[in-house]
């Protein structure tokens, strides 16, 4: 299987760059000084209400890592010249868009994992059902899969891993912010837009602890759809 | 091995390469030759099923580049301008990559791997890492990873640029070793260097093949003959005069003119001599009988410029020659 190829390939890639290094230290960081700082607070708190604070601030970091993680993913490549290796060799563009996408997603999710000791902390000294804390990291999976394959979209189509960064982080804040432009749309509109939104009603059933089959199918359909770009992305450049 | 029938790629509205018809057959080494900006790169590229042409059909070993890219892929080797390499691994992860990207099995690749280390000398870096390579082993790196699946056709863009000289004939000594085991197609802007390794010469001018054959047929047909340099040592017996009249005189000889002095030195004048053939026998004949000191006799290096330039249009006041063939049968190769 060429996908899981380019995959290991591009696991190890990450894992020998200071870059890969620097956003899971800055992730994980800014991860513990929110849980610190605010979902903990001052004064004493229900222990869900912690742990649904705590996935709330971690969604937001992990849809920034993955950005910041998949911008370089092909157009690194484009910029270095390598990406003629793949295009040469008999693999299929889909091949080389899964394989991208399942290292970054790996990267990601150990990421991500690294900061179960937080909820761990709130399971000893408070009382959360061990199920809150699973749903909880599947949606943040979810997420992280989903903005990696915005931004792995947002990397076919630029020719700079800045552009891409800016094209990935683009789609993903409009996506964000389609509930807000839900609020001042009528039904139906406003409905279909709510339901499109990336994070808000999508995300917060999972942050408590509660898991909709609807949401989690909606999340494997951007991330299929926004790889499924990037594969035909890749195609059309072959014409130019 | 490879068969181009009216190929055309366009960028835009803007023509890159075409239309352009060749065969290659297996085994040969052909080289393209242009300047930048001639359609090289385009050309290679879309053999190597890098970019799809945007008319005409391209068949490598009989298969469609269009309709079975992966077959053809399988069958093929490049090394572009740039080497794809991975700066972060080293040589002997990556040739190990590259070889099973290409379809090498997994317990086989490492073994290809250490094959090609071996045969282009890379054995004693294999387990250094790619970005701390110096420029002549990242090339040899770049051509490892063309070869390390055995493909029947090797394509190699600009190959020798940014090379030292060692390096340079290093790697006219391996294009050698390798036209054993497969068809070469390489391009350069270099004619002197394109001459040494290919068995025939593509000259491509926007697009377009303008020539094609050897190079000694393709400067015989541009000038309508050969030219080469005389430097002599001139004495009382041989003045500048009486070699000059007896170059002209040399049977085949169609012009003769002065040139600077190919040496410094009392004495001693250099001729560049026009022929309808090679007369380099029959004049350094006559030139010992006249008493005339015989310094050096070639064929021309301007010779190789000049058609090149002309061939190229680099030289705006160079017009093709009628007579050479070039509107006619120069586009299909004999």
């Amino acid at each position: 299987m060429k996908a899981l190829l380019i995959a290991g390939r591009e696991l190890r890639a990450y894992l020998r760059s200071p870059f890969g290094y620097i956003v899971a230290a800055a992730t994980l960081l800014i991860d513990g000084l929110l849980f610190e700082g605010f979902a903990l607070g001052a004064e004493a708190r229900l222990s869900a209400d912690v742990l649904f604070d705590f996935f709330y601030f971690a969604s937001g970091t992990t849809m920034v890592a993955s950005v910041l993680l998949s911008m370089r993913l092909i157009a690194e490549e484009r910029q270095t010249g390598t990406l003629v290796l793949m295009n040469t060799a008999p693999v299929r563009d889909a091949d080389i868009v899964l394989g991208k996408f399942l290292a970054a997603f790996g990267f990601v999710a150990l990421l991500t994992l690294l900061t179960i000791y937080m909820p761990l902390l709130i399971l000893v000294n408070g009382k959360v059902s061990l199920g809150h804390i699973v749903v909880g990291y599947v949606g943040l999976l979810l997420l992280a899969a989903a903005s990696i394959a915005i931004g792995l979209f947002g990397s076919t189509v630029a020719r700079t891993q800045v552009v891409a960064a800016i094209v990935g982080a683009g789609i993903l804040v409009i996506m964000l912010l389609l509930w807000l432009v839900a609020r001042v749309t009528d039904p139906p509109l406003s409905a279909f837009l709510a339901g499109l939104a990336l994070h808000n009603e999508r995300q917060n059933p999972f942050m408590r602890g509660l898991f909709r089959l609807d949401n989690a199918v909606y999340y494997v359909a951007v991330t299929y759809f926004f790889l499924l770009c990037a594969t035909k992305t890749l195609e059309a450049r072959r014409w130019r | 091995m490879i068969e181009v029938v009216d190929l055309c790629k366009y960028y835009g509205d803007r023509r890159a390469a075409g239309p352009l018809s060749f065969t290659i057959e297996r085994g040969e080494i052909v080289g393209l030759l242009g300047l930048n900006g001639a359609g090289k790169t385009t050309a290679l590229r879309i053999l190597a099923c890098d970019l799809l042409p945007s008319s005409g059909t391209v068949r490598v070993d009989g298969l469609d580049v269009v309709e079975d890219p992966h077959e053809v892929r399988r069958r093929i080797g490049y090394l572009p301008e740039t080497p794809p390499l991975y700066g972060e691994m080293t040589v002997h992860e990556y040739l190990v990559f590259a070889a099973r990207l290409r379809g090498v099995a997994g317990s086989q690749a490492s073994r290809a791997a250490d094959g090609v280390e071996e045969s282009l000398q890379l054995t004693a870096v294999r387990d250094d890492v790619i970005s701390s390579l110096s420029l002549g082993f990242r090339q040899r790196v770049g051509i490892a990873q063309a070869v390390v699946h055995k493909p029947a056709l090797l394509i190699l863009d600009e190959p020798i640029t940014g090379l030292d000289p060692a390096q340079i004939i290093e790697m006219r000594q391996l294009l050698r070793e390798l036209r054993s085991e497969h068809t070469i197609v390489l391009s350069s802007h270099i004619l002197t260097e394109i001459s040494e390794t290919c068995d025939r010469i593509l000259v491509l001018r926007e697009g377009e093949i303008v020539a094609a054959g050897k190079e000694a047929d393709i400067s015989r047909r541009m000038l309508g003959g050969v030219q080469i340099e005389v430097t002599v040592r001139v004495g009382p017996a041989a003045t500048v005069e009486s070699v000059r009249a007896l170059l002209a005189g040399t049977p085949g000889a169609t012009g003769v003119t002065a040139i600077a002095a190919r040496e410094t030195g009392p004495d001693i004048a250099s001729f560049c001599v026009d022929a309808d053939r090679d007369v380099r026998e029959t004049v350094s004949r006559a030139l010992v009988d006249a008493g005339a000191g015989i310094l050096e006799i070639v064929r021309s290096r301007r010779e190789l410029e000049s058609v090149f330039l002309r061939l190229t249009g680099a030289d705006p006041g160079a017009h093709l020659l009628p007579s050479a063939g070039i509107a006619s049968g120069a586009g299909v190769p004999s």
